[in-house]
């Protein structure tokens, strides 16, 4: 099986897609002749022509508007936003229109779209290169948010996230871009949105997490076994739909909580999880649920020593793990 | 350049409905069929307004004064073109085919009011201004792409061509060579603002130069303009000539909605001068004097109208109340766990008898 990096498995997961269905087009800033600014979609305008991977204006709102018309009208529109940070010019399209146009419509129309865009920090890109927006887009009902943590899962969820009938927002760690590696099968494949996966099963405390936080709670997870301190790692993939029953698995098994995630603490998926656990397994509990998120400043700061202090990192994970392990 | 001059207002017939204009492309029987509908729709805006302060509808947006642009753009379609209107645009859709209690069961707020019945090609009606503009490209980019002959046409109002969506909107559809129509119905006033207030510019269509697109400035009180206009700009479009913009100079002759009070902001002069050349009033001078409909036959078109409506009015009325639990209907194609959850909860309240109520995961 080949080995593939994050960023491979979404282009060639894109590649096949494309071939199998003529109606998905890629459009958005830079994706076509550069083949985007991190890559992913290099190499694909050359193979399928300038009509279905295109180079748009720079207008986000544009972008996603008009996906959502050419959706309507039978396309399978895969617009990128280069990055999350830039996606807010695009809200009124994604959260009035994309996300409510079935309902407002009576089911009359639906819009299969899915918006590509990269996240996250750590990678020293400044105040606006480095966000994680999920959390406001987890809240609308009509959407789907999906963050997948490997290069497998990256693969079977876009390929899902393709076929499905609703708006999907598909966010993609920049850090994990080149630093995941892991085996991507050839064949298509698809991976439920809403099924959460235990990415590793452990007795004493359980680690909720998604994304690139995935691989560094699975450090933390790792460091922690020395210490004989049994970690649970829950991957999330998608955090709408949540995967409630597996939350609640989850927790009802080791009885010790921990949330991670790199999106601000407040309004974060963390607190979403922990009121569903408390709503359904708070007799299941040996301790307090502990959220780890990133702290409530505005943005992650360009400054080394800042993004540092901001990031969550598997120490930090570590820390926190072991100190409910202890409780 | 002197925009007024760049644009000239296209007109056939003048305020007084004199025919200062070539009319060749409109028939007679077409302009008794313009007529009638012209009637019915303004009866059914006027009934709604009614029923509103009677308490039988909710919040209802009219569009007295727009029948002439709405039914001349609509009329100029073909069935396959998409339509993409605002809440004030139930004239197109009804001219189109969407039945005429339609608009009332909108403002009453059944949700069957969001899909059109077939073969009605035309999205649910946008409340967040400007937002259609943007899917009317995509609709028509995608028809190219796609090897369809179909055009989409936007209708918005003046107050939208201040927000970013209409400039997106037409630069994207000018660099894609979208085949799409940018219908904007200068009404003079968005709720309370006039038209001097929301742009500096002289015209709306002068914004097409910008863009680099045909724009055009029609009478839209003037239903021959706007449809012969419309019929050829459609033409061009459908054959590859790229977007156009379409300005078509009207007045909102009531309220922004059944929620507001113009009287407050808007002077009686200028209202008297607007409603001098409206649209319905306009084509009935010239219908008459032209000898094309008698005062009996515009008699009998009023008695068929009001008994159009009234029927309208039955059918909304009589329309079924939504059951509670359809309130989780359509929100995604298959309804996940936890949203299943919470409609189940709320069945049980309803089985129970009590009313609908909070429900969580």
């Amino acid at each position: 099986m080949a080995v593939l990096s994050y960023l491979e498995a979404i282009r060639e997961t894109l590649r096949q897609e494309m071939r199998r269905d003529s109606r998905i087009i890629i459009y958005g800033e830079d994706v076509g002749v550069r083949g985007g600014v991190f890559r992913v979609t290099e190499g694909l305008q050359k193979e399928f022509g300038e009509e279905r991977v295109i180079d748009s204006p720079l207008a986000e709102a544009a972008i996603v508007g008009t996906a959502i018309g050419a959706a309507i009208n039978g396309l399978r529109p895969v617009p990128e936003i280069q990055f999350a940070d830039f996606i807010f010019p695009a809200m009124n399209q994604i959260i009035q229109e994309a996300a409510r146009i079935r309902y407002r419509s009576n089911g009359a129309f639906h819009v299969p779209i899915v918006i590509r865009a990269p996240f996250g920090g750590g990678v020293h890109g400044a105040l606006y290169h480095s966000q994680s927006v999920e959390a406001f887009f987890a809240h609308v009902p009509g959407l789907k948010v999906v963050i997948p943590a490997t290069p497998y899962d990256a693969k079977g969820l876009l390929a899902a996230a393709i076929e499905d009938e609703d708006p999907v927002l598909y966010f993609e760690h920049k850090a994990a871009y080149r630093s995941l590696k892991g085996e991507v099968p050839e064949e298509r494949y698809l991976i439920p949105i809403g099924k959460a996966d235990v990415k590793k099963t452990g007795r004493d405390v359980s680690i909720i997490t998604y994304g690139l936080m995935v691989s560094y709670a699975l450090k933390a997870a790792e460091e922690l076994e020395k210490e004989n301190i049994s970690c649970e790692v829950l991957d999330l993939r998608s955090v709408r739909p949540l995967d409630v029953e597996a939350i609640l698995t989850s927790a009802k098994k080791t009885g010790k909580v921990l949330i991670v995630h790199e999106d601000n603490l407040t309004g974060g998926i963390g607190g979403e999880v922990s009121a569903l656990i408390a709503e359904h397994a708070l007799f299941y509990l040996d301790a307090p649920i502990v959220r780890l998120a990133g702290p409530d400043v505005p943005a992650m700061p360009y400054s080394p020593p800042l993004e540092h202090a901001f990031m969550v990192s598997p120490e930090k994970i570590r820390d926190k793990a072991r100190e409910l392990a202890q409780f | 350049m002197d925009p007024l001059k760049a644009f000239p207002l296209i007109q056939v017939l003048d305020e007084d409905g004199r025919l200062i204009g070539d009319r060749s492309q409109v028939s007679d029987d077409q302009l008794r069929a313009f007529f009638r509908w012209l009637t019915i729709l303004r009866t059914l805006d006027q009934r709604a307004w009614n029923l509103q302060r009677q308490g039988r509808i909710g919040t209802y947006p009219p569009f007295s004064g727009q029948e002439a642009t709405q039914v001349g753009v609509a009329a100029a379609l073909s069935p396959d073109d998409w339509l993409c209107g605002s809440y004030r645009d139930w004239a197109a859709l009804v001219y189109r085919g969407v039945p005429l209690y339609f608009p009332l069961l909108n403002s009453m707020g059944h949700p069957a009011a969001g899909a059109f019945p077939d073969p009605v090609q035309a999205l649910p009606v946008q409340v967040v201004i400007a937002a259609q503009i943007l899917h009317a490209v995509g609709l028509a980019w995608a028809a190219k792409l796609q090897g369809e002959p179909r055009i989409a046409v936007a209708l918005f109002g003046d107050g939208a061509t201040s927000q970013g969506d209409f400039h997106e909107a037409l630069n994207l559809a000018s660099v894609m060579s979208a085949p799409a129509v940018f219908v904007c119905q200068n009404n003079q006033w968005a709720i309370s603002v006039p038209l001097h207030r929301q742009m500096h510019s002289q015209t709306i269509a002068q914004r097409a130069i910008a863009y680099n697109i045909e724009g055009l400035r029609v009478d839209g009180n003037d239903i021959i303009a706007v449809y012969q206009t419309m019929k050829e700009v459609v033409e061009r479009v459908r054959a590859g000539g790229g977007p156009v913009l379409v300005e078509a100079v009207t007045y909102r002759l009531g309220a922004h909605t059944t929620a507001d009070d113009p009287t407050r902001y808007r002077a009686r002069e200028e209202d008297e001068r607007f409603r001098h050349g409206e649209p319905l009033a306009r084509l009935r001078r010239y219908l008459l004097a032209s000898q094309i409909l008698s005062e009996d036959e515009m008699q009998a078109i009023e008695e068929e109208a009001k008994g159009l409506v009234e029927q309208a009015v039955t059918d909304a009325a009589s329309y079924p109340p939504s059951p509670p639990e359809s309130v989780f209907d359509h929100v995604y194609a298959s309804i996940p766990p936890q949203l299943l959850s919470q409609q189940e909860e709320l069945a049980r309240r309803v089985r129970e008898g009590r009313r609908g109520g909070q429900s969580h995961g």
